[in-house]
């Protein structure tokens, strides 16, 4: 097998495993935006918040901290104790079921019925006033997560890479990981939507609010799931991104990555935020490894926009997303 | 025929009629200046299929939207099964067994004809989230014996054909029926239709009575419709409220309110001299 070919393989896979992770926040976009018509700016800052409080949680953090001391002039920082990954998850996601309702009741309750625009904004507002509680909660500090999930090289897939092609993959633990994560948060929330009664009652919400109320279904209790399940959603691209990156500010702006991802697969379905998320992750990898030396390289940080551009051109529904046809 | 008693009558066809079901008393409702509703009262008996008439704009739509709680009237009491009702949401209401069809139809137009017939059960499905992410024992049970339902209400709708078809893909008169189907899923104690046969050719007009009286019949639900066809609600109904101006202006049944003077001059127009 010629060299070249054996590594594209390998950008290949990575870039698979890239896909995934956008997948993973282009995933809690499509979730509100299906059952509320809302086009949650915050989510990259929802997955930022959540990892922030989960290191928060996990160190024994006292939240505010910096407040306090400032305002008693005292010393506190930390409780002095530890908390377990998996019980900091848990506690980590009632902190996100209370924001989810927090956010409903404070905001979305009272913009029912309006432009999308409106409440696109009210979104960025939202989006802006989370990056500054979180700092105010948690500190502004880059922080390392580490809930246990596995690193580095995996050295099974470089051996055998190595037996094939004399020439050992690098594929991270981690993204390993993220995929198997990935993979059963979307067949869980597909099981949810199409055959619990609350993912029916979702769907009817998303369809139509007048036939929902009609049947007994309460809009407020559903918007709040929704916002629930976006912060579940959130919550663990936080765990896998912030484990990959730190927990930093930065982690807020993978959002932006989500946008082309949902342009491509469209944004009303989750298959769609999962073949988006694979196909910008593939494509900007090989793209960059192909095309990347003649022009200079850096192309990753443009390819996504220029390739969701063109499918707006073509296909501004999107691969997955649905037609609308207007009947005259 | 209209006194408060407990006991009901029998309907010139035979059918008995029950104990009044839900009571409107002397309901007020305003929207800002203007009043839709005036100081109306009328009862509900158990079984009947009872009728709200009226010229446009007389209010009929927004004393629906009242019972179903869609408007909170600013006076007057609901009573329902004998004790007072507060103010409610809608899907409270839904929730205590009174079932509703739009005038302009209100489907889940992406959901296929039995996604949207099932969401009518949610009031009978009590498993917790928990339970059905199992997908064992009492969800499958309760799944199982709710499609089973719902199956039996698509027969009876004759809708069996259109089972998977997204809603969105159907004519109107077809989606119609869906709505019913909805609303009978619930197995709701009233029912409410809000002009089932408006936008229908005569064909269409002559099945959803026959479905309106067949259902009826079948599950002794009580109905309540609003009907701008006169033919059409005078041969459906046992007893009939005519509003005119946000005001009654007569209560009866299809013969008394026929040789109501005042229905008549509302409906045909009067000199004003």
């Amino acid at each position: 097998m010629p060299e070249q070919l054996v590594f594209a393989a390998e950008v290949f896979l990575n870039g698979l495993m890239a896909g995934v992770l956008y997948a993973l926040v282009a995933l809690g976009f499509v979730l509100i935006y299906k059952a509320s018509g809302i086009f949650n700016y915050a989510q990259g800052v929802m997955a930022l918040f959540a990892a922030l409080t989960l290191v928060g949680v996990m160190e024994g953090q006292v939240p505010f901290s910096h407040v306090i001391n400032a305002t008693f002039g005292t010393e506190i920082h930390d409780f002095g104790w530890q908390v377990p990954a998996l019980l900091a998850i848990l506690l980590t996601m009632v902190v996100m079921v209370g924001l989810a309702w927090l956010v409903n009741t404070i905001i979305f309750r009272h913009l029912v019925n309006q432009e999308p625009i409106i409440l696109f904004m009210a979104t960025i507002g939202l989006a802006y006033f989370l990056e500054g509680f979180g700092d105010i909660m948690w500190g502004a500090d880059i922080k390392k997560l580490d809930v246990g999930l596995p690193q580095g090289i995996n050295a099974a897939i470089d051996e055998a890479t190595y037996q094939i092609f004399d020439y050992g993959f690098f594929i991270d633990n981690l993204d390993i990981v993220a995929t198997v994560v990935a993979a059963a948060l979307v067949f869980t929330l597909i099981i949810f939507a199409q055959y619990t009664k609350q993912g029916r009652a979702m769907r009817a919400v998303a369809d139509d609010h007048q036939a929902a109320l009609s049947v007994g279904i309460s809009l407020n209790f559903i918007w709040v799931m929704v916002w629930s399940l976006a912060g579940f959603v959130a919550l663990v691209a936080g765990i896998v991104w912030g484990t990959k990156s730190g927990v930093q500010f930065s982690l807020s702006l993978i959002a932006l990555k989500a946008l082309p991802v949902l342009m491509l697969g469209g944004f009303t379905s989750i298959p769609g935020a999962i073949v988006g998320g694979l196909i910008i992750g593939v494509g900007e990898k090989l793209f960059e490894f192909a095309i990347g030396p003649m022009v200079g390289g850096a192309t990753e940080i443009w390819f996504a926009y220029v390739l969701a551009l063109i499918f707006l051109v073509f296909r501004p529904q999107g691969l997955f997303g649905e037609k609308i046809i207007e009947r005259v | 025929m209209n006194d408060m008693s407990t006991d009901g009558y029998t309907t010139e066809d035979g059918r008995k009629i029950g104990g009044v079901v839900m009571e409107m008393k002397n309901i007020t409702l305003r929207f800002g200046g203007v009043t839709a509703i005036e100081d109306i009262s009328f009862d509900i008996r158990e079984g009947e299929i009872r009728a709200i008439i009226g010229p446009n704009g007389a209010g009929k739509s927004s004393m629906l939207n009242v019972i179903s709680g869609f408007y909170n009237p600013q006076e007057g009491e609901v009573w329902y099964h004998g004790s007072k009702r507060p103010p409610m949401k809608p899907y409270q209401v839904a929730q205590q067994g009174i079932a509703r069809t739009f005038q302009n139809i209100a489907l889940f137009e992406g959901m296929s004809v039995l996604d949207n017939v099932m969401t009518g059960r949610i009031r009978q499905m009590n498993a917790g989230l928990f339970a059905q992410a199992i997908w064992k024992g009492k969800a499958e049970a309760e799944e199982v014996e709710n499609r089973e339902f719902v199956e039996k209400i698509i027969d009876f709708l004759e809708i069996q054909a259109i089972r998977k078809t997204p809603v969105g893909r159907l004519p109107y008169g077809l989606k119609k029926r869906v709505e019913l189907a909805r609303a009978l899923a619930a197995e709701p104690s009233i029912l409410l239709l809000d002009e089932p046969m408006a936008g229908m050719n005569v064909e269409e007009k002559e099945d959803m009575s026959r479905f309106v009286l067949d259902v009826n019949d079948e599950f002794g639900t009580t109905i309540v419709l609003i009907e701008h066809d006169m033919g059409v609600v005078m041969d459906l109904s046992d007893r009939v409220v005519v509003m005119d101006y946000g005001k009654k202006i007569g209560d009866g049944s299809p013969d008394e309110v026929r040789n109501n003077q005042a229905v008549i001059d509302a409906y045909l127009g009067v000199a004003h001299d």
